[in-house]
């Protein structure tokens, strides 16, 4: 590991001017340190942001608001979340193991870096860590990259669940940096790869996550969290969905889909959101929709197999999801 | 039985396998670090960062570079040997200890970021010279074979019976999917960790 300086702001006016002079936010650390002791990651200077008063988790009116520095445990085992969002309580226990869980922050989560093992394998090509010395993935071992929203620079996937979840839920992030605060929704933050794969997210030098805010409504309480994997735990999605599902008298009304392990980035399916409402919920109906959601898929030689498994999951995650409609 | 003197100094200052190591890692570590880095020069501001932390009930103030893990201050400062070094990279559970009260994996947990903290670790589980209930059914149920994970997996089942995931073998399976068991003795770890959540 390369050496650093360790931080502790005494407020959140220096952490963020610490950041837009270069320096790096910790908090968990669960995915920089251990890029920095991969040495993918050298930065010279660490802020622990630990001690800001981001935590915590609250209503407010039909809003679930999660600190930025809650830990992803604590926000799976919140009874409010649980009640009002179980899809993001499934998605962040489907996350990691326990112990990474108590660890990990809710902010930290969604800009942890991808898990492509070129991105790892410093003498291997990746533009997203090397702008510019190709990308491996395209002609190596790709079973797990994407097939949506890649580019011929990139074709890694976005690797976290409650991204997906919340994307699906229409959340919106706060962030506030040196010009001040804004809000914009939790799908903006991430990028497409294009030709600039570096650039993974849209935050500017210095805006630091405070809190995330997930929008509640009747689908919310409706809704399932399908994480299909090569082992039933502890591993990332090869293919994931997240849907919550409003119906009445017989017919959709509301529905929200995303998906995870195929896309650069979380992928939200409003085709097939549009496709289904109005429509009863039946097996026919989901399997119509489901095919929308490979429109423009890319594969690569060895993750063929997603294209049939998206749809599929999409399938079981919608009719999961009208048990508990 | 007295020692020789002349013995003592002809094969030089008896030193243990543990300080060996240590003096080994040490001088291994400085040759690793790229020459005119901050800290191979003098790097004041790189280096050192104090605190305390109380392991097992004792309490410590220590000095150490920021890019110790919590792992490698038990392990080598302090000589807490229970906790394994696996994967070193939060994969495999082995590096299991309990920082104020919950389950973490310590090799990706920066000491210096932990100032102040209670750890528990597997050499604190035992009281009075009584095996803990968990300790014990792992040993009643077979819950190892080379015994390299069982100390993660003690520290990690303490936190998954206190967390109230214990209710069922399929709970427990997935509740201690970070910590891996090369020999494979799962159904012998499920079995105490369900034992011992019965017993408590």
């Amino acid at each position: 590991m390369f050496p650093f300086t360790l931080e502790k702001p005494l407020s959140t006016e220096d952490a963020i001017a610490a950041a837009a002079s270069g320096a790096r936010f910790i908090a968990g650390g669960t995915t920089l340190v251990d890029l920095m002791r991969e040495e993918v990651e050298r930065p010279e200077r660490l802020i622990d942001i630990n001690s800001l008063p981001f935590g915590g988790i609250r209503i407010e009116g039909d809003d679930l608001v999660i600190g930025a520095l809650a830990r992803m445990a604590e926000v799976a085992a919140d009874p409010n979340v649980q009640r009002l969002q179980p899809l993001i309580a499934e998605s962040l226990i489907e996350g990691a193991s326990p112990q990474l869980r108590n660890m990990a922050s809710m902010g930290g989560n969604l800009l942890q870096r991808v898990r492509c093992p070129y991105f790892r394998m410093l003498d291997a090509g990746c533009n997203k860590r090397a702008p510019g010395s190709g990308c491996a993935a395209i002609d190596g071992l790709n079973s797990g990259h994407a097939i949506l929203g890649t580019s011929d620079y990139c074709v890694a996937t976005h690797p976290s669940d409650v991204a997906v979840a919340l994307v699906a839920l229409d959340a919106t992030m706060r962030v506030r940096g040196p010009q001040g605060e804004r809000s914009f929704p939790v799908e903006e933050l991430f990028r497409l790869p294009g030709d600039t794969p570096h650039l993974e997210h849209t935050l500017l030098p210095g805006e630091l996550i405070v809190e995330i805010r997930v929008p509640g409504g009747p689908h919310s309480r409706h809704a399932r969290y399908l994480k299909v994997r090569d082992r039933a735990s502890y591993e990332f999605a090869l293919v994931s969905a997240a849907v919550a599902l409003l119906v009445a008298d017989g017919v959709i009304r509301q529905v929200r889909l995303a998906v995870g392990g195929v896309g650069t980035r979380p992928w939200r399916l409003r085709d097939c959101e549009a496709a289904l409402v109005g429509k009863r919920p039946e097996r026919r109906a989901f399997e119509e929709a489901a095919q929308l959601a490979i429109q423009g898929a890319r594969p690569l030689h060895h993750n063929q197999f997603k294209v049939e498994l998206l749809p599929r999951t999409v399938v079981r995650a919608l009719e999961l999801a009208g048990e508990v409609a | 039985m007295a020692e020789n003197p002349s013995a003592l100094h002809l094969s030089g200052p008896r030193i243990s396998r543990r300080e060996a190591l240590q003096a080994t890692a040490a001088a291994a570590a400085l040759a690793a670090l790229p020459p005119g880095s901050a800290a191979a020069t003098n790097a004041p501001a790189a280096a050192a960062v104090t605190l305390t932390l109380t392991v097992n009930g004792r309490g410590h103030t220590l000095t150490v570079d920021p890019r110790q893990s919590v792992l490698d201050v038990l392990r080598e400062t302090l000589d807490l040997t229970g906790t394994k070094k696996g994967c070193n990279q939060g994969a495999c559970g082995a590096c299991t200890v309990l920082v104020n009260g919950k389950r973490i994996v310590s090799c990706l947990t920066l000491a210096s970021m932990y100032d102040g903290a209670r750890i528990e670790t597997i050499e604190g589980v035992e009281k009075d010279g009584a095996l803990h209930p968990l300790q014990e059914a792992f040993v009643e149920h077979d819950g190892l074979q080379c015994g390299f994970c069982t100390p993660g997996q003690i520290m990690s089942g303490l936190g998954c019976i206190a967390e109230g995931h214990a209710g069922s073998p399929e709970e427990i399976q997935f509740w201690m999917s970070g910590n891996i068991c090369r020999c494979g003795a799962y159904p012998g770890i499920v079995a105490a960790v369900a034992d011992a959540a019965g017993r408590s």
